[in-house]
């Protein structure tokens, strides 16, 4: 008799949850399904189809359909169709619809919960208690900024037809991330499933129609790669979304450069799991625990790395390896397991082969004697310890349960040892102690920093990375942004095709040195005597400093002749500048550590410096650009206003308390981004200037100046406003010199955190695309030109947004 | 109280370690939170660990309108606590299937013992001023040795709530000493920290800590009394500081929760924190009791649904 077995041994036994109404869902579709186009399932004759397995047991759920560009093109036309009225419904009204989908989800809540096991293999604890609820939760909170968009978000407008492209890893999860603030705003949205996990985005098509949605608000295409590329390459897409790896999300990068389409992307991680020695140690261990075994471990954010202080390392190695014997790993519609299968054999494989790298690269192994499955696509919770960041497997991205160790001695080591990375999604740091645990949060470079706590995920919060873990962020009010576009603002169309002009003779960027000029009709001309030979350096590191190359360029004025020379820089001038750049973020105190009311102290004191050269100032402007001295004044006095505007700003843009379900505290910091690299506008040489850095050095960032190509002397008459007004050095560097062929090292350098470009559209596609190098942000003008001395064109929300980048802290508290 | 393990002994007093206490609540929370949903027991080993928690039942009364009859009647259920056909029903009539003990006031150990006169159903007694501890030490000690002498095998002591919240240690360690000294080699005893009283779960962890170093066989969350009784937040912290205390001492002390515990689905879900953080050894009653009164009814009522696949009427199980 069992009962008495069990009464000695208390084993667990299955808790199977019932498949039932999933299969027959499945049935009533005869286990095929088409496309959801306009409320409506589409199936072109002649379609090829997909298959979906459940990976536990590798049996086939159902085939769906691979969708071509005819389909495509139906859904982004079915897309664009119902923008004409979505985007123009109250948001009152769209509120309504969204109210109406989350009360839905939770209506067939269990259902969704196991089709979602069943398809990709996670837990149904997982799915019923995590991935639904919060599918729901996105669809309330978004509503709520649907009803507040009017009055909150005036200055905005929906960017338009958006498509977006999520992973199988949380297959509602991120259609819900993707697809709640795309409608709340007044998108409307192709999405793409991903291949292996393809059916719950289909029932949940079923559940918005039921929920009463107008037609093409939301359209989902099945389909392979072929399919995301069309949507990707598609014409009258207006924003791209992805989440996926990061090598995807490089190609999609250079796919849409240049294009216009907004993007945004959320990637790979390696994300740290930090403790120190006065952690609540078994807290810890079962923090590690939902951080690497949540999901399988196939998780972006998942804490895979870590990092525990050398004292208590064996003490919590031990525990952790007894806690990893009482994992059970099982069929995922079972209710008491914690792991279930891995979502395919090729990612099974992939991870399989990471922990024999590991081994070769001297890892020391540990599993736990626990049974798994004989059958599907089953792997058991895996530390390797001993590893050294040297070791690919502590830098790479496994994506499976497999958990690498290292140790460090000292908090600032903690933190190095954290930030060496490629990636900056998500980090945990584990301490009693407020100020360690608060210091090491605001120091890792990470899009969510969870204290005391891991994998925490709310709609008011916002998600996303740093560095090559993407940009923008899901959630919260930071995550609307990626579907909004300044009123003032038309979608560009960028007049560069770069299929078009590939056999152009100079390639982009590439430029010869200036050679001296015979004097001309205007300019230097009869004033050279007068006047003593004053030829602008370079502004790096504080220091004014001649080209590296020794060349000079001339400086034309309207009618042709030499108005002034500057330094002709180059490749090595940039490398200079970003050194000098990142000095300044590593000084003591470094720029964005100072203070605010710091900043804005320096920022005054610009102003005030520039005011009192303002005639000067609008003096050269008038002779470099042939405008009237009225018009140069204007300028400088916007110039002047602009910097009192970023000096408001410097202490007024911290970030928010975000209202989670967190008992705690979770805190939205604007962090600065890093080093920017600047490539001015020609049509206001002095304030496009100001307009662009005063943002960007308000926020603690710290810039490289390209100046106008054409009228650079602004900016180097501005150098010395910047030495006169306690500017520290390498805040502030300013390389003249052809535009693009500065931009180009700027873009391809590594160690530059964003590029911001106003120049011409086919630069602008050269930046977007290069960027994909380190994922770094970008802001380019696609060659259009705005109007800076608009405040709205010139000084809006987006030049903070672009200056900023938002790290949540999540804080829970209670003693 | 039958072991096969070496019981604990008074151990000298480790302030240091004490003092290195770390526990998060919130991460304590979570893990309450999780747990149970990750561990669903169904079916048969559902109603074998029911089985095993009336096993690990101290039937108690401990109320001011105890009569020796009131004892009686308990300890004919501590005796028969599942019907006799569902036992048939269960094929397991051969079992002994029996609680652990019956827990009552010094005062009524005498009824209780001569209750369960030819089992070996061990009575157990509260004592040293339950449940407020707020009696001068000599009249606590006075009483633990009243209630063995009237042949209680199993005393439950209440500290002095006092030590802990003013950080006194040491006050701490000795008084509970003194209780185990007396209570000897005569009667096991089971420590009541009163989780309910203390100001925060790290002071659960270290008064579990210190309790053990002076020699509990048994760490208990609760008087019943408290306005907070036995959570499984109390739970896991104190079942960490016993996994704690085995690692550094080899010594396995034993968990009692107590207050509060009422549905047999709360019953499982301390099992499964048991086996999760501490095994199974954990599970069986010389090292788990469960401190109930009206719990052991909704068990039956479970295992008649396993049994039977209805839901049980309350009034045709036998009163305890």
């Amino acid at each position: 008799m069992s009962i008495l077995k069990t009464f000695e041994t208390l084993d667990y036994g299955p808790a199977p949850e019932s498949p039932a109404a999933a299969k027959a869902w499945l049935e009533d579709h005869k286990r095929k399904f088409g496309l959801f186009i306009n409320n409506q399932w589409v199936t072109p004759p002649d379609s090829t189809y997909y298959p979906s397995y459940d990976p536990s047991s590798g049996e086939k759920l159902a085939d769906t359909l691979q969708a071509g560009q005819a389909e495509v093109d139906a859904a982004v036309s079915a897309a664009r169709q119902a923008f004409t009225s979505w985007g123009k419904t109250p948001g009152q009204d769209r509120a309504r619809y969204l109210y109406s989908i989350a009360r839905n989800i939770q209506k067939h809540h269990r259902l969704l919960a196991v089709l979602e096991s069943m398809d990709n293999g996670k837990p149904i604890r997982e799915s019923r208690d995590i991935d639904v609820p919060l599918l729901a939760r996105h669809f309330y909170y978004y509503a709520g900024w649907a009803q507040l968009m009017e009055t909150e978000l005036d200055d905005y407008q929906p960017v338009g037809v958006v498509g977006q492209i999520i992973p199988w890893n949380f297959p509602l999860l991120m259609l819900a991330w993707k697809i709640a603030p795309a409608i709340a705003m007044g998108n409307t949205v192709v999405l793409k499933p991903a291949s292996y996990t393809r059916l719950s985005a289909l029932l949940f098509a079923e559940i918005i129609a039921e929920a009463g949605l107008p037609p093409g608000v939301i359209n989902i295409i099945t389909g392979s790669s072929k399919a995301g590329n069309m949507i990707v390459t598609h014409p009258d897409v207006d924003k791209i979304a992805f989440t996926g790896s990061t090598d995807v999300g490089r190609i999609l990068r250079r796919q849409t450069a240049g294009s216009g389409k907004k993007l945004s992307l959320e990637l790979g991680g390696k994300s740290p799991f930090v403790v120190f020695e006065d952690a609540d140690l078994d807290g810890a261990v079962e923090g590690v625990v939902d951080a690497i075994w949540f999901n399988q471990g196939q998780v972006c954010c998942a804490g895979s790395r870590l990092l525990v202080q050398e004292n208590v390392a064996d003490t919590f190695l031990n525990k952790l390896k007894e806690r990893m014997g009482h994992l059970r790993v099982g069929d995922p519609l079972d209710k008491c397991i914690d792991m279930g299968a891995i979502v395919d054999q090729t990612q099974w494989d992939t991870i399989d082969s990471w922990v024999k790298t590991g081994l070769k690269e001297g890892g020391e192994l540990f599993q736990p004697d626990i049974e798994l499955p004989k059958k599907g696509l089953f792997y058991p919770p895996t530390l390797i310890c001993n590893l050294e960041p040297a070791a690919e497997t502590v830098q790479e991205e496994i994506f499976g349960p497999v958990l690498v160790s290292l140790t460090f001695r000292s908090p600032s080591e903690a933190i190095a040892l954290a930030n060496n990375t490629r990636y900056g999604l998500a980090a945990s740091v584990w301490s009693e102690n407020i100020n360690l645990a608060l210091d090491v949060a605001s120091k890792i470079k990470a899009g969510s920093v969870w204290v005391n706590c891991t994998n925490l995920f709310d709609a008011a919060s916002g998600f996303g990375g740093y560095r090559e873990s993407g940009f923008g962020r899901e959630g919260g009010i930071e995550g609307l942004f990626e579907y909004l576009r300044p009123t003032w603002q038309a979608r560009p169309r960028p007049e560069y095709d770069p299929n078009a002009t590939q056999k152009k003779k100079t390639p982009w960027g590439e430029t010869i040195p200036a050679r001296p000029t015979l004097p001309g009709k205007d300019g230097m001309d009869g004033r050279a005597l007068s006047q003593i030979d004053r030829t602008p350096k370079m502004y790096i590191g504080g220091k004014q400093v001649r080209p590296d190359g020794h060349y000079t360029r001339a400086v034309y004025g309207p009618r042709g002749g030499l108005v002034g020379q500057v330094g002709d820089g180059n490749r090595k001038d940039i490398r200079d500048a970003v050194e000098a750049a990142h000095a300044a973020h590593i000084a003591k105190p470094g720029w964005a550590m100072r203070h605010g009311f710091n900043r804005s102290q320096i920022l005054y004191f610009i102003a005030e410096n520039l005011s009192a050269r303002q005639d000067e100032f609008a003096d050269r402007l008038a002779s470099m650009t042939g405008r009237s001295k009225k018009s140069a004044q204007e300028e400088v006095e916007t110039a002047i206003k602009r910097l009192f505007t970023y000096a408001a700003w410097a202490d007024k843009y911290g970030g928010a308390v975000q209202e989670t379900t967190l008992r705690g505290i979770t805190v939205a910091v604007n962090e600065p981004i890093g080093v920017i690299g600047i490539a001015c506008p020609d049509e206001y040489p002095l304030l496009g200037f100001v307009a662009l850095m005063a943002p960007a050095i308000a926020r603690g960032n710290t810039v490289v100046m390209i100046p106008s190509q054409k009228y650079p002397l602004s900016a180097t008459d501005f150098y010395q406003v910047l030495d006169t007004s306690d500017v520290p050095a390498g805040v502030v560097n300013i390389v003249t010199g052809d535009r693009d062929h500065l931009t180009k090292t700027l873009i391809q350098h590594e160690d530059v955190d964003s590029v911001w470009y106003f120049g011409s559209a086919q630069g602008s596609y050269h930046v977007e695309y290069e960027s994909a190098v380190n994922m770094k942000r970008t802001w380019v003008s696609y060659g259009s030109k705005r109007n800076w001395l608009d405040q709205h064109q010139g000084a809006g929300h987006e030049f903070l947004h672009e200056a900023t980048q938002v790290k949540n802290i999540w804080v829970p508290t209670g003693e | 109280m039958d072991s096969n393990h070496n019981r604990n002994q008074v151990m000298p007093l480790d302030l240091g370690w004490v003092m290195r206490a770390r526990v998060n609540r919130s991460a304590v929370e979570r893990r309450i939170t999780s747990l149970p949903a990750r561990r669903s027991i169904k079916k048969e080993w559902q109603a074998a660990w029911f089985l095993r928690a009336i096993t690990c039942l101290d039937l108690t009364t401990l109320a001011g309108d105890d009569t020796p009859g009131r004892v009686r009647r308990l300890c004919a259920k501590a005796i028969q606590p599942l019907r006799p056909d569902m036992l048939t029903a269960l094929g397991i009539s051969d079992q002994k299937i029996h609680v652990g003990a019956v827990c009552v006031y010094p005062s009524r150990v005498r009824d209780a013992v001569e209750a369960l006169k030819g089992t070996d159903i061990p009575v157990a007694s509260v004592a040293t001023g339950f449940p407020a501890g707020q009696t001068p030490l000599p009249q606590r000690i006075a009483e633990i040795e009243q209630a063995i002498e009237a042949g209680a095998r199993e005393i439950d002591v209440v500290i002095t709530r006092t030590h802990v919240l003013t950080g006194n240690w040491q006050a701490l360690y000795d008084e509970v000493r003194q209780f185990r000294e007396t209570c000897g080699d005569s009667a096991h005893m089971k420590t009541i920290l009163a989780t309910g009283d203390l100001a925060t779960l790290k002071q659960v962890y270290q008064a579990s800590l210190v309790a053990m170093m002076a020699g509990s066989d048994f760490i208990k969350t609760s008087t019943g009394k408290e306005s907070v009784n036995a959570t499984l937040e109390f739970g896991l912290v104190m079942a960490r500081a016993i996994r704690e205390y085995w690692e550094r001492t080899g010594y396995q002390v034993g968990f009692k929760p107590a207050g509060g515990l009422s549905k047999a689905k709360q019953t499982l879900a301390w099992q499964a924190m048991m086996k999760e953080e501490l095994g199974v050894d954990w599970l069986m009653p010389d090292l788990f009791r469960i401190g109930a009164s009206g719990l052991l009814t909704d068990l039956e009522r479970q295992l008649y649904h396993y049994i039977t696949g209805h839901y049980a009427a309350r009034h045709h199980m036998p009163m305890g």
